[in-house]
């Protein structure tokens, strides 16, 4: 897409927002319920489905698998279709990077994927935990919360973007007093 | 058209429009929260503005319903305060990590491996969660409109002029 840089984040977010409605619109009357974007659900019925292959029993006996249903369904498909969107779009352009310690990373920890992939690992696993807690990730609570003018999602992102900027500020400059 | 087809669809739409507006990048997710980058959230809040007015108007014309995700201060709080210190490590959210990934930038598959052991992780502890920290601050499927008693279409153009102000700060300070 060519359009100047300072508009790319408006117009492909505001994009997002009508695909957002249609969706909304389009599941409405042909599944006869709304989808509404969404992510972190999959993570659970994914990890539902590889836990499964392991010992079925003890994921038919979680209470939490049961609330959730461990299949594939519209949103796990949508999370896929992130993926095939983003590579198919980063091909388009050519923005498409192999990178395996990401630049503002690099700067504070060094040139070192193992560490990259120990922060990223542990990190998930806290967010994840998280998201689940608060009942939502930034697509569900951020986008969808807010779209319906929800407290949920007010609340979650508070707390998303309230304790990220803390936590940003502890991990990515160190020694500078808080202070940027 | 079935929901599998539906979710499919939806999310390749959504993977180029995340793609093109480059917030799947780790220095856009961690440069927002060390305020130095708010391109995520200038796209994240167009969206809602337009989604906002386009999901009301759905629903003022009967068209569809809104699904709200019930308030419980104590979890949404405590869960969303969890996620963000998660999130500034690992750079991504759960949607993003798997756009990011399709872009190449193949350190999120730890990110992705990480969530998918926190999500297990929660599944195994969620009966003590529902009797304890979910149990803090329940009230059910609230919404601003409704807790002020007044109609969406009152609170939404104060939402909207509140987050373009937001905008119009950002692009002074350059950020």
């Amino acid at each position: 897409m060519n359009m100047p840089k300072s508009w790319r984040p408006y117009l492909t977010g505001a994009l997002v927002g009508l695909l957002a409605t249609l969706s909304v619109l389009v599941s409405t009357q042909t599944l006869g319920k709304p989808k509404y974007l969404g992510a972190s659900t999959t993570f659970v019925r994914a990890a539902g489905l590889i836990e499964k292959s392991i010992s079925a029993e003890h994921v038919a006996e979680n209470s939490y698998y049961q609330a959730k249903k461990v299949k594939v369904d519209w949103q796990f498909m949508f999370v896929i279709g992130i993926l095939l969107g983003a590579f198919a779009a980063s091909l388009g352009d050519r923005s498409f990077k192999m990178e395996g310690v990401p630049p503002i990373w690099k700067k504070r920890f060094g040139n070192k994927p193992a560490i990259r992939a120990a922060g990223a690992f542990l990190g998930g696993i806290v967010a994840m935990f998280g998201a689940r807690l608060a009942g939502g990730c930034p697509s569900g609570h951020g986008l969808s919360g807010l779209m319906q003018l929800s407290i949920s999602g007010f609340l979650a992102m508070a707390g998303f973007f309230g304790v990220g900027i803390l936590a940003a500020r502890l991990v990515y400059r160190p020694g500078k007093g808080g202070k940027s | 058209m079935n929901d599998i087809t539906l979710g499919l669809i939806t999310g390749i739409i959504f993977g180029i429009l995340l793609q093109q507006g480059r917030v799947l990048r780790f220095e856009k997710q961690v440069g927002a929260m060390l305020l130095q980058d708010m391109t995520i959230l200038k796209f994240m809040l167009s969206a809602i503005i337009v989604g906002t007015v386009g999901i009301n108007l759905l629903v003022t014309m009967g068209l569809a319903p809104l699904k709200i995700k019930a308030t419980h201060l104590g979890a949404n709080l405590i869960g969303g305060a969890l996620f963000g210190a998660g999130w500034a490590v690992m750079g991504y959210c759960p949607g993003t990590s798997v756009g990011a990934l399709g872009e190449g930038r193949w350190h999120a598959v730890w990110a992705i491996l990480g969530m998918l052991v926190g999500a297990a992780i929660y599944a195994e502890v969620y009966p003590l969660m529902k009797s304890s920290i979910l149990t803090w601050g329940s009230y059910g499927k609230i919404t601003l409109p409704g807790i002020l008693g007044v109609s969406p279409w009152i609170v939404i153009p104060v939402f909207i002029i509140a987050l373009l102000f937001l905008f119009a700060w950002f692009e002074k300070l350059d950020i």
